[in-house]
């Protein structure tokens, strides 16, 4: 189980971690980054799923299919969109 | 079954930061997403192996199987189709997407509570409910954010007492949420008010904030939605969740900062203060007049200067002119004049957004510069050409402290030997502040529509021959 205080340990770390790992990128890079990091929040698809998993009334299913719905948009969306983008910056073959 | 999903869930974790580190590099950042991606599909084909998303029949799975078939295509299309110059809107809607989930996610553990179900304990049922507010405000602030660089909405409204309006959901927001997750008793009714609040709040927020401050509110969103993510994966005790979830929230913040930091605006300033209503006021006298220039003059000081910096804006975006100035830049440089680019850190609607528009029309990234490192290089170069931007490129942000946007940083283009405005029209820039650069002694216009000016200037440089 996580909870007390190794729950408030990894929500520490994790923050200094996304701090610093940002802290270094160009700006040309940033739209990409905000895509990317939209991207990597579509894991709440995880979350979802199992939300629906136990839902048990019409009520708790149907917002539990939403939730799966929103999150597996948010995950595809933000994926292709990244990809997308920083295929331009790849560097041009035989130019 | 349970071991393999926590280790599956560890290693994307580990993915995701890998993933977002090597996002700092050019070369390495289209590797970080793909690896990115691979955990995360990896990561929810195990989550089927969860005994909880079995744990109400058979049913909810087939929902689940055609909830996520149904987003990804959805999602996949509009991608895949929407134009690069539409692209910020595209991630605040995905952004918010991701907001709603987290927000839905709560609604169904609180639902349950209000159905009688054990209530988990005070500390989880706090964050749960804070995961609600965070990404149900989210949800319906970047679905507006959506709507107005869409174009849907265009005016900024304003409602009389609309920051005491904004204070009283707030306030209710937090004590309906307060009573709920502090009594662990939970009235459905109550419930419903709640989630109404919230969505009604990520509006009001939104509605007042200008399009031209657009790109500090999606990358508060999105830190807001991956912190709610976060929040959620407390109560669901999923640690891919909390990890994953916090690395954007604090990214995202650490982002939203530099973004206001570019505009030398407090964050609080860009949110709770529009930027044309105290504006204006302090205009002054503008000496000078604006002079106009043709295309065919315009291309001839350029194609004998021996270095012309460029400094693209939203505008530019929007009459679509990168493949023209990618020409351009080709048929200079053919001619030895040296051409850079200069992009300030908030130019168009999001950061970096122009850099992406130039690399879509095959500009390499190299000749691209930043704020700090293109200014000095200014006063050396003959020509400094805009198009599009106005505010970024206002002198007044360094000599009148009265302006607006005085102490912003800005493109110093008025101290290039000669400076040529691309501009559709004779009006004010988005925060409606008069352009002294446009009135500077060494600054021309050449009115006309971006991309068909850049072509005249393509045309122009070639028929020097």
């Amino acid at each position: 189980m996580i909870e007390g205080f190794t729950a408030l340990y990894i929500f520490m770390l994790a923050a200094f971690t996304g701090y610093e790992v940002i802290s270094r990128v160009p700006v040309i890079l940033h739209t990409p980054l905000m895509s990317g990091s939209n991207f990597v929040h579509g894991i709440v698809v995880v979350g979802a799923m199992v939300a629906l998993g136990h839902a048990e009334t019409g009520l708790e299913m149907t917002i539990g299919f939403v939730a799966v719905f929103l999150a597996a948009g948010n995950a595809v969306g933000g994926y292709v969109a990244t990809v997308r983008m920083l295929e331009m910056f790849q560097p041009k073959k035989g130019d | 079954m349970d071991m393999l999903i926590e280790i599956v869930y560890f290693i994307s974790a580990i993915v995701f930061i890998v993933g977002l580190k090597q996002m700092s590099s050019p070369v390495t950042a289209r590797q970080g997403i793909v690896w990115a991606g691979i955990a995360m599909a990896i990561a929810t084909f195990v989550t089927f192996g969860d005994p909880a998303v079995y744990a109400h029949g058979s049913m909810n799975v087939i929902l689940i199987v055609i909830a996520i078939v149904a987003g990804s295509i959805i999602a996949y299309i509009t991608a895949k189709r929407v134009e690069m110059t539409d692209m910020p809107q595209m991630i605040a809607i995905y952004n918010g997407m991701g907001g709603g989930a987290a927000a839905a996610i709560a609604a169904v553990e609180l639902v349950k509570v209000a159905g009688g179900a054990e209530a988990p304990n005070t500390t989880v049922l706090t964050l749960a409910t804070l995961g609600a507010i965070i990404g149900a405000v989210s949800f319906s602030g970047s679905a507006i954010a959506f709507a107005k660089l869409q174009g849907l909405i265009n005016k900024t409204l304003r409602l009389p007492m609309h920051m005491v309006i904004n204070l009283v959901i707030f306030a209710a927001m937090l004590v309906l949420g307060g009573m709920m997750a502090f009594t662990g008793e939970i009235d459905p009714t109550m419930l419903l008010i709640f989630f109404v609040l919230t969505i009604i709040f990520g509006i009001m927020f939104t509605l007042p904030i200008g399009g031209a401050d657009m790109p500090v509110v999606i990358s508060l969103f999105n830190a807001l939605t991956g912190l709610a993510v976060a929040f959620e994966g407390f109560l669901l005790q999923n640690a891919a969740m909390i990890i994953a979830g916090t690395v954007v929230g604090s990214s995202g913040t650490l982002l939203t900062q530099l973004m206001a930091k570019a505009m030398n605006r407090p964050i609080s300033n860009v949110l709770f203060s529009s930027f044309g209503s105290d504006g204006g006021g302090a205009d002054e006298e503008v000496e000078g007049s604006m002079k106009e220039v043709q295309a065919p003059d315009a291309a001839i000081m350029m194609a004998y200067a021996s270095k012309v910096i460029i400094i693209p804006g939203y505008g530019m975006a929007v009459a679509q002119a990168q493949h023209k100035l990618a020409e351009l830049t080709k048929v200079l440089e053919a001619r030895g004049v040296e051409v850079k680019y200069a992009i300030h850190p908030v130019a168009g609607r999001m950061p970096g957004h122009m850099n992406v528009l130039l690399a879509e029309a095959g500009i390499d990234y190299d000749r691209i510069y930043d704020l700090e490192d293109i200014n000095p290089e200014f006063p050396s170069s003959e020509v400094a050409l805009v198009i599009g931007a106005n505010d970024v490129v206002n002198p007044v942000a360094r000599s009148n402290p009265d302006s607006p946007i005085y102490g912003m940083p800005i493109l110093d283009a008025d101290r290039a030997q000669n400076c040529i405005v691309i501009k559709r029209g004779r009006g004010a820039g988005f925060s409606g502040i008069e352009n002294h650069l446009f009135y500077a002694d060494n600054t021309q216009m050449l009115y006309g529509d971006g991309q068909k000016m850049v072509g005249e200037l393509v045309a122009g440089v070639k028929d020097l021959g």
